[in-house]
């Protein structure tokens, strides 16, 4: 074994040794699951670049850090927490599940109609069963997660308002495992806003686990608004059943480093994927989105547009996978992504990756990098806006395709916002 | 109209321009007074629309030698914006699409750089969406364009309504119109034309740039010029269009020629 992978091999022993504290804080009795998580940490190493699947995404900056697993939550903590939710708050009577550093916090939630957190209910079996669970940093999360946020809609309801969760990490060098589960049971629907907000330089390593049932819809939203200093690695990770209909817009804005996992299993035929994805970065953030959509049965549609804006030394990682199996027949499956880079320092990687099988299906992808038109920002400027103007309104232009349909109107109207005001 | 007593807007002198370092226009001079309405004529490739583009500021353009002064002022250090701004305004032969701006959005945002450039406040979206509704009548625009994308999907026509619908609101000291004629049918042209005529006042000039006369039926100029290899080799009046219409520029080439 060499010398680096001796090291790596240390580091995520280290981490995993700080999971199974907040285990042992926590009251919620996954002795099995956890056991099994703990394994499956043991069995893998920490990803280096080496890594095909994390080869354009450098963890090692992470290395440099103990991270701890946070204790009680004071005052001064809480208080900024309240301050950062009146922020974001939706301003309705829709359910609100908010942790702080990993901890559910009553106090600021707003639980009832399905939406309540794991401490307070018995195991679901479906926790940590999707597909791709053995993956190390989900096992990490399963091994230690503190609470859940939990969002079960019974069968035939129809949530009228958005589900808001709020993971806010408030501090320095803490690892913080958010973690929900939701099962929108046959022929529900229901929004989802997680969004993830915080101060200081910490490791935030999520997890969130759908299950759509048959004939049910769940719209997601997931905004990813981490400080700067946070290297934030997160999984959505979707089971797609008969009928369903899965709908996500994830945006990425903030942290160092950070990376999101989107994958969707399909479960039952004729499933409706539509998957949009904002990521909006400067400095020397990177931002990387892997995405997956594996297809098993007939009549299936997915549509994927994701846009990447980046600028000074910012570097966006883009890889969407499509598996498109045999059984998979008469699927409908396209895929843009479609980059903005607005410095010559900016980079990205972009990786569309499909796998097609099946004979009879249409499934379309593409990639295009682009800078600003000259001859676009000539046309304004010719009508009297200055130059840096112009920019932010071609960069609020290629922003909006995303931010428009966005139907939560105070998130729509926040994110519209901070596309006008983010400097370029 | 020309009036003798009228102040100089433009005045172009020895005016030199080069692309790629290729020499485009080669000395070219040209006065405009308030009041009048200039035609710029001649082939293609004569430098037409690369006066207009080094009149409105655009950075492929390098000003090689001569003097542009506008109102008085050197233009050489002015900004695209700055010159906008200061009044000119140049309604492109082929209007860029941008999608994703709302066309609304993009004149509210330009009409209220300019009113800060004069040191005025900025009009809110309730008073502007007024404003504009009512500038929309000149060009007999639907107002339904204004919550388009700019010029995306615009007809030819629409998106020449659409550059006067910007000249009507900016209401510019020199308007350039670049070729405004391309690409329209005739009821079209009356429109834009109509427009413009709407706009003229004593204090702004128009540069019309087309290689037809056909324009010039609607927009009649006091001023005719022909313009060959970077320069104007020739000035005259209306009839000079006419001429050129009839017997097009082989003979202003010969002539030009014998006397060189």
């Amino acid at each position: 074994m060499s010398n680096a992978v001796a090291v790596r091999d240390r580091y995520l022993e280290t981490l995993l040794n700080q999971a199974t504290l907040a285990a042992q804080n926590s009251s919620l009795a996954l002795d099995t699951l956890r056991a099994a998580a703990r394994a499956v940490v043991q069995e893998r190493t920490f990803p280096s670049s080496r890594d095909e699947n994390w080869r354009f995404t450098n963890l090692s900056s992470l290395l440099a850090t103990d991270f701890q697993t946070p204790t009680g939550l004071d005052e001064s903590v809480l208080a900024q927490a309240k301050e950062r939710l009146h922020d974001i708050s939706l301003d309705n009577t829709g359910k609100k599940v908010v942790f702080v550093n990993g901890t559910f916090v009553d106090g600021l939630s707003h639980l009832g109609d399905g939406v309540n957190v794991l401490s307070q209910l018995a195991v679901p079996e479906c926790l940590a069963q999707v597909h791709g669970s053995n993956e190390v940093f989900t096992a990490l999360n399963t091994a230690g997660f503190a609470d859940a946020a939990v969002v079960h809609i019974s069968k035939n309801t129809v949530l009228e308002h958005p589900v808001q969760i709020v993971y806010l990490t408030v501090g320095d060098a803490l690892l913080v495992q958010p973690r929900c589960l939701v099962i929108a049971e046959a022929s529900s629907a229901l929004t989802l806003l997680e969004e993830f907000h915080g101060t200081g330089s910490s490791f935030t390593n999520s997890v969130t686990e759908v299950w759509v049932h048959d004939n049910s819809e769940v719209h997601h939203l997931r905004l990813q608004q981490e400080s700067a200093e946070t290297v934030h690695i997160g999984k959505t990770a979707v089971s797609q059943a008969r009928d369903s209909r899965y709908r996500a817009t994830a945006l990425n804005l903030g942290a160092s480093i950070s990376r999101h996992n989107l994958e969707v299993y399909q479960a039952g035929p004729q499933t409706e994927t539509p998957l949009n994805g904002l990521t909006a970065i400067g400095d020397q953030q990177l931002a990387d989105t892997h995405s997956l959509i594996a297809l098993n049965h007939p009549y299936g549609s997915a549509d994927q547009l994701q846009k990447n804006i980046m600028d000074d030394r910012a570097h966006g990682v883009f890889n969407g996978q499509v598996y498109v199996p045999k059984p998979a027949q008469l699927t409908n499956a396209s895929q843009l992504n479609r980059n903005l880079l607005l410095s010559p320092k900016a980079r990205i990687d972009t990786k569309p990756e499909l796998d097609i099988v099946a004979d009879n299906v249409k499934c379309a992808h593409g990639a295009t990098v682009s800078q600003l038109a000259p001859d676009e920002l000539f046309y304004l400027q010719s009508r009297g806006i200055n130059r840096d103007q112009a920019q932010r309104l071609l960069v609020y232009a290629f922003a909006m395709e995303i931010i428009e349909p966005i139907t939560v109107a105070p998130l729509r109207e926040r994110m519209t916002q901070y596309i006008q005001q983010w400097t370029v | 109209m020309i009036n003798p007593d009228a102040k100089t807007i433009l005045s172009v002198k020895d005016l030199r321009a080069s692309v790629d370092g290729i020499e485009i226009l080669t000395g070219l001079n040209l006065e405009v007074k308030a009041g009048e309405v200039h035609a710029i004529m001649g082939l293609n490739g004569s430098g037409k629309s690369t006066f207009s583009k080094v009149l409105a500021g655009h950075p492929d353009y390098e000003v090689t030698g001569g003097s542009i002064e506008f109102n008085g002022k050197d233009l050489s250090e002015l900004e695209p914006h700055e010159r906008a701004t200061a009044g000119i305004f140049l309604a492109f032969q082929y209007p860029l699409e941008i999608p994703g701006v709302s066309n609304r959005e993009f004149l509210r945002v330009a009409y209220n750089a300019h009113r800060k450039a004069r040191g005025e406040d900025e009009v809110d979206v309730f008073d502007f969406d007024d404003l504009i509704e009512e500038k929309t009548d000149i060009v007999k625009m639907d107002v339904s364009f204004l919550d388009r994308s700019v010029n995306e999907g615009f007809s030819g026509g629409e998106k020449k309504r659409n550059e006067i619908l910007q000249m009507a609101l900016l209401e510019p000291t020199l308007a350039i119109l670049d070729e405004t004629d391309s690409g329209l049918d005739i009821d079209a042209l009356k429109t834009v034309a109509e427009g413009v005529n709407k706009l003229a006042t004593p204090n702004s000039a128009n540069l019309v740039i087309t290689h037809y006369q056909r324009l010039l039926n609607y927009i009649v100029p006091d001023y005719v010029h022909v313009m060959c290899s970077g320069q104007i080799i020739k000035t005259g009046s209306r009839e000079l269009a006419l001429a050129l219409e009839a017997k097009g520029y082989e003979w202003l080439l010969e002539e030009q020629a014998v006397t060189s």
